[in-house]
C-alpha cells in the first residue's frame, strides 16, 4: 500500500546514504534500539538527524526519575532522559517492550542498513540441499505426522458447536474431519564452503581502545557472513613479531607487546590456506587488522611478495583494516595502496574510531565478493 | 481509513454517556480505524493526515516503524486537537483496549477544549495543516523542493525560540510617528518654584542641559526591537529581508510551533488528566468483568516506570488523585501548613469533599509548571520514590545524586522551564549601526552546546542574510559568536 509519507520517507533515506544533502550528513547520529540476543544486549541501528537548535550543552545534563535506589545507584550509562527528541505523535501512548533478536534478524538489519550486496556462493562444492521445515498444519497427511493438540483441539471445537460436549464428562473423539496433521515446506540450501580468517596485530602499539574497535568490526562480519552462508569455518591469528593460530577467546582477549611482523601472520595464513583451505572449494576471507606500523621497510616487501603469490590468487576477498593509533606510523596502508592499486580482490579501509566501525564494514563488503 | 463498526460506535456513545456523567466537557469526537502502517504514518505527521513534504516525518516514520516491527513499542492511540477532534484506533486492539482507548481520547478532548493555554490554538487545525501542505507543495513546484526543503531546514533550526505566552499578549499598535514628534516640541520640564524663585531653581544653564538631553534622545537611534524579543520568529517576519514565498515559509513554521506549544507546555498534565479519567470510566463503569485482567495489564504498561525515567502519565494521574485527596479531606491552607504534628496530619480530614471541583479547576487553568511548582509537595515527593540524578563523569554513568525535595523540585521545574530550552532573545536588529542582527542567550548557569549554536547562527545568517551574532556565557566568560555568512568567529568579552 502506497502511503503518503513515503516520499518523506526515501527522501529521508536518501540523506542518510549521502545521496543528497551532504551538508546535513554531519548531523546524523547512529541512534539505536536496543534488543537482547540472550544473555547479551544488541542494538538496532537507527539512524537519526538532529536539527541544530540553541540547547543546554549535555555536560550538566540530568533529571528526576522515580525508584528504589540509594543516593550514588548507578542507572546505566544510557541517557534515562531520552524520551526520543521527536513528537512521537502528540500524546502517543507508547508501551515499551524489551525484544528477543535472532542474529540472522541482526545480521539482515545491518544488511538493510549498509545495503550490502548478496554475497555469491562460489566453488565447486556448490551442492543444492534440500532441507525440509515444518511450517504449517494440513488437513490431509501420512499419520505419523498428525498433530495430536491441534486434532483434539479441532475435535473439541466441534463438538462444542454442534452440543455434544458435556463439561461434566468431558469426552473428546475425533473423527476424520478433525485431524490435523504438520506440513512442511522443502527449501534449497545452497551449500558452500567459506571461511574467514581473521588476523589481529596485537603488537604493543595496539592499545584497548583499537583491540575494542578490531573485536567490534570482527563480531559483525563475522555474524553478516554467517548469515550468508551455512557452515561457516573461521579462523584466528595473533601476531606480533611471530604469528600463532589461536582459538576464538584467546584471539578476543590476548594482551601481547613487542615489535611487529606483518610478514609473519601472512605467512602462517598462506601455510593455513595452503593445507585446509583450497580454494577451489572453499570460499576464502582473511581480514587483517593493525595499526599498520610494520617493523621494517623489508618485511614490508616481503608481504606484498606473500600476498601477491600465495594469498591475493586463492581469496574472494582480502580486507586490510588499519586501525588508527596514537603510536604507529600508518604506513602499511600506504605501502598496500601503492602495491596494489589495481588489485580488485584487496580492500583497505582506514578506521578512525568507533563511528567508523560501520563505513569500514562497508568499504569490505560492499563489493559483494 | 475505515469509519468505525457499529459496535464500536456504540461503545463510543456509551463511554461519552459516563464521561459526561461526570462532567466531562469534550467536542465531538471523529474516531478512525487505522491499520499499524496508517498509524505510523499518521503519527509521524504529529497526529494529522497531511503534512507538508519534509524528511523529517520520513525520519520518524522510520524510527516508529522500526520499534513496531521489532516490538520495541506501539502506539496505542493518538487525538489532535481541532474541533471536531480527531482520535485514531489501532486496528487489531482488543475490545478492552479499543475502550480505554476512547475513554482516554476523552480525557484529552476535554483538556483541549477547557484548559486555558489550548484556548488561542486554530481549532480548525486539520485544515490548517492542509492548507500549509499545499503551499508548501506549491513553492516546491515553482522553485524545486531542494531550495524550498533548504529553507524550511533554516527554519527549522529556530523553531523553539517562541515565546510561548505571546497568544496572550496584547499587543500595542505600532508607536504613532505623528506623536513621537508631538513629545519632542513638548515643553522643558521645570521644576516647580514659585515665580520669584523661578529663575533661581531653574537657572537658565540648567534649562539649556535639559534642552540638550530632550535633543539627544531624539537624536538617539532608535533600538529595534526596543525590548529584548523572545518571539524570535515574529520578529524575523517583520524584520528580516525575505522573498514572499520565504515569508510563506517561515510563517507556517511559526504557526505549527505555536499550535504544538500548548502540547509541550502542559505534557504531565494532559496525559495525567486522561489517564486519570480513563482509569475512572474504566473501573467504575464501562469494564466487564472479564476485562479487569486485561484493562489492569495494559493499564500498568502505560503507567510503568522504569528506574531512572520519567513517565507523564503516571505522575501527572498520581499529583491528580493525591490534589483530590487532599481537597477532598481539606489538607490545604495556612492551618494544614503549619501542623506540625505528624499524627494530626496522619489522620486530618475535615470531609470537605472538594476534590473533584478542584481537579476540575486545575486542568482549567494550570500548565505543567504551575502544577509541579503548586503541588508537588515533600509528602508527595517522598511517598512516590522521586530522585534526582546526574552524570558522574568519573564512571560516564548516570547515578542518583539526591533525594532532597528541594533539589529534586528544582530540578524537574527546570527541565519544564521553556520546555528544558535556553532562553534566547533578538537584542538588537542593528547591532553595530551595521544591519547585524544580535542575539542574546540569557545565561541561568547552563552553557550552550557549542557546536548546536553555531550551526544554529548560519540558519539564522541564511534567514538574515547579514552577519548575526550571538551574546552568551561558556565556562563563566562572556562570548560572542559571529556568522558572517561565510565563517565562524568567537572571542571574549571582558566583563
Amino acid at each position: 500500500m502506497a502511503l503518503r509519507i513515503d516520499p518523506d520517507h526515501r527522501r529521508f533515506r536518501d540523506i542518510v546514504r549521502g545521496k543528497i544533502k551532504q551538508d546535513l550528513r554531519k548531523y546524523i547520529s547512529q541512534g539505536e534500539l536496543i534488543g537482547r540476543k540472550g544473555k547479551d544486549l544488541v542494538s538496532i541501528p537507527l539512524p537519526q538527524i538532529t536539527v541544530p537548535r540553541f540547547r543546554f550543552g549535555s555536560r550538566d545534563r540530568g533529571g528526576v526519575g522515580q525508584g528504589e535506589g540509594e543516593v550514588g545507584d548507578s542507572l546505566g550509562k544510557s541517557d534515562p532522559n531520552a524520551d526520543g527528541s521527536g513528537k512521537a505523535g502528540d500524546q502517543a501512548g507508547e508501551h515499551a517492550l524489551e525484544v528477543e533478536l535472532s542474529l540472522e534478524e541482526l545480521a539482515q538489519i545491518m544488511g538493510e542498513e549498509l545495503q550490502l550486496p548478496r554475497i555469491e556462493p562460489k566453488g565447486k562444492q556448490r551442492i543444492i540441499a534440500q532441507k525440509d521445515r515444518y511450517v504449517g498444519i494440513r488437513r490431509a497427511g501420512p499419520e505419523s505426522l498428525r498433530h495430536f493438540k491441534r486434532t483434539f483441539r479441532q475435535a473439541l471445537r466441534r463438538q462444542i458447536m454442534t452440543g455434544s460436549y458435556d463439561p461434566k464428562n468431558p469426552i473428546i473423539t475425533p473423527v476424520r474431519e478433525d485431524r490435523r496433521y504438520r506440513s512442511w515446506r522443502t527449501s534449497p540450501l545452497p551449500q558452500s564452503n567459506a571461511v574467514m580468517i581473521f588476523i589481529m596485530d596485537v603488537s604493543g602499539s595496539m592499545g584497548d581502545e583499537q583491540k575494542e574497535i578490531v573485536r567490534i568490526e570482527s563480531f559483525w562480519i563475522d555474524a553478516w557472513l554467517r548469515s550468508q552462508y551455512k557452515g561457516l569455518e573461521s579462523r584466528y591469528i595473533i601476531h606480533d613479531a611471530v604469528a600463532k593460530e589461536v582459538d576464538r577467546d584467546t584471539f578476543f582477549r590476548t594482551r601481547e607487546s613487542g615489535g611487529t611482523m606483518i610478514s609473519s601472520a601472512y605467512k602462517l595464513c598462506a601455510k593455513m590456506i595452503e593445507d585446509d583451505f583450497p580454494p577451489s572449494e572453499w570460499n576464502i576471507y582473511p581480514f587483517h587488522f593493525s595499526d599498520g606500523d610494520n617493523w621494517s621497510v623489508d618485511d614490508t616487501v616481503q608481504c606484498v611478495e606473500i600476498l601477491k603469490t600465495h594469498i591475493l590468487p586463492k581469496v574472494n576477498l582480502f580486507c586490510y583494516g588499519q586501525v588508527e593509533s596514537p603510536y604507529g606510523s600508518g604506513q602499511f596502508i600506504k605501502d598496500l595502496n601503492e602495491h596494489f592499486d589495481e588489485e580488485d580482490s584487496l580492500v583497505v579501509s582506514e578506521i578512525k574510531g568507533k563511528d567508523a566501525i560501520m563505513d569500514s564494514i562497508r568499504d569490505f563488503l560492499g563489493k559483494g565478493k | 481509513m475505515a469509519s468505525l463498526p457499529p459496535y464500536l460506535v456504540d461503545i463510543q456513545r456509551e463511554i461519552e454517556g459516563y464521561a459526561r456523567g461526570y462532567g466531562l466537557d469534550f467536542w465531538d469526537c471523529e474516531f478512525e480505524i487505522l491499520d499499524y502502517k496508517k498509524m505510523q504514518e499518521v503519527a509521524a505527521f504529529g497526529g494529522f493526515p497531511v503534512r507538508y513534504p519534509h524528511w523529517r516525518f520520513g525520519m520518524e516514520f522510520e524510527h516508529l516503524t522500526k520499534s513496531h516491527v521489532y516490538g520495541f513499542s506501539k502506539i496505542y492511540e493518538m487525538v489532535i486537537n481541532n474541533n471536531p477532534a480527531y482520535a485514531y484506533l489501532l486496528e487489531g486492539n482488543s475490545l478492552v483496549d479499543q475502550k480505554m482507548v476512547i475513554a482516554h481520547v476523552l480525557g484529552h478532548v476535554d483538556f483541549f477544549k477547557n484548559n486555558y493555554f489550548f484556548s488561542k490554538t486554530n481549532r480548525r487545525m486539520i485544515d490548517g495543516m492542509a492548507n500549509h501542505a499545499t503551499r508548501v507543495r506549491r513553492h516546491m513546484e515553482r522553485l524545486g523542493i531542494d531550495k524550498v526543503e533548504s529553507f524550511i531546514d533554516a527554519c527549522l533550526c529556530i523553531e523553539n525560540l517562541i515565546d510561548t505566552m505571546s497568544p496572550f499578549i496584547v499587543r500595542k499598535p505600532p508607536a504613532d510617528r505623528e506623536k513621537d514628534r508631538v513629545e519632542t516640541t513638548a515643553e522643558l520640564p521645570r521644576i516647580r518654584a514659585k515665580s520669584y524663585m523661578d529663575k533661581f531653581i531653574n537657572p537658565p544653564e540648567y534649562m539649556e542641559e535639559q534642552r540638550r538631553k530632550m535633543e539627544r534622545e531624539r537624536d538617539k537611534p532608535r533600538k529595534n526591537p526596543a525590548e529584548p524579543e523572545r518571539d524570535v520568529l515574529m520578529f524575523l517576519l517583520q524584520n528580516a529581508p525575505l522573498e514572499p514565498w520565504e515569508l510563506d515559509i517561515l510563517e507556517i513554521i511559526r504557526d505549527e510551533a505555536y499550535y504544538f506549544a500548548p502540547q509541550r507546555q502542559t505534557k504531565i498534565l494532559n496525559e495525567g488528566w486522561a489517564a486519570y479519567w480513563h482509569s475512572k470510566i474504566m473501573t467504575e463503569k464501562a469494564l466487564k468483568v472479564s476485562e479487569i485482567i486485561d484493562y489492569a495489564d495494559h493499564n500498568a504498561g502505560v503507567l510503568a516506570t522504569a528506574p531512572g525515567q520519567f513517565n507523564p502519565y503516571k505522575i501527572g494521574i498520581e499529583l491528580l488523585r493525591d490534589i483530590e485527596e487532599r481537597w477532598d479531606k481539606g489538607r490545604f491552607g495556612r492551618e494544614w501548613n503549619e501542623c506540625q504534628s505528624l499524627d494530626q496530619r496522619r489522620t486530618w480530614d475535615k470531609r470537605l469533599g472538594l476534590g473533584r471541583k478542584k481537579i476540575f479547576e486545575v486542568r482549567k487553568l494550570y500548565n505543567d509548571v504551575t502544577f509541579i511548582d503548586e503541588f508537588f509537595t515533600a509528602d508527595f515527593c517522598e511517598r512516590n520514590k522521586f530522585f534526582s540524578f546526574s552524570l558522574n563523569d568519573r564512571t560516564g554513568n548516570y547515578e542518583i545524586d539526591s533525594r532532597e525535595f528541594d533539589k529534586i523540585k528544582h530540578k524537574m521545574l527546570f527541565s519544564l522551564t521553556n520546555f528544558g530550552d535556553p532562553f534566547i532573545f533578538v537584542e538588537d536588529s542593528n547591532h553595530d549601526n551595521r544591519g547585524e542582527l544580535l542575539m542574546r542567550h540569557r545565561h541561568e548557569g547552563t552553557d550552550l552546546q557549542i557546536d548546536h549554536a553555531r550551526s544554529t547562527l548560519s540558519a539564522l545568517g541564511r534567514i538574515w542574510r547579514r552577519p548575526v551574532n550571538l551574546l552568551t556565557v561558556v565556562d563563566g566568560k562572556q562570548k560572542m559568536f559571529r556568522f558572517d555568512g561565510r565563517e565562524h568567529s568567537e572571542k571574549s568579552l571582558s566583563n
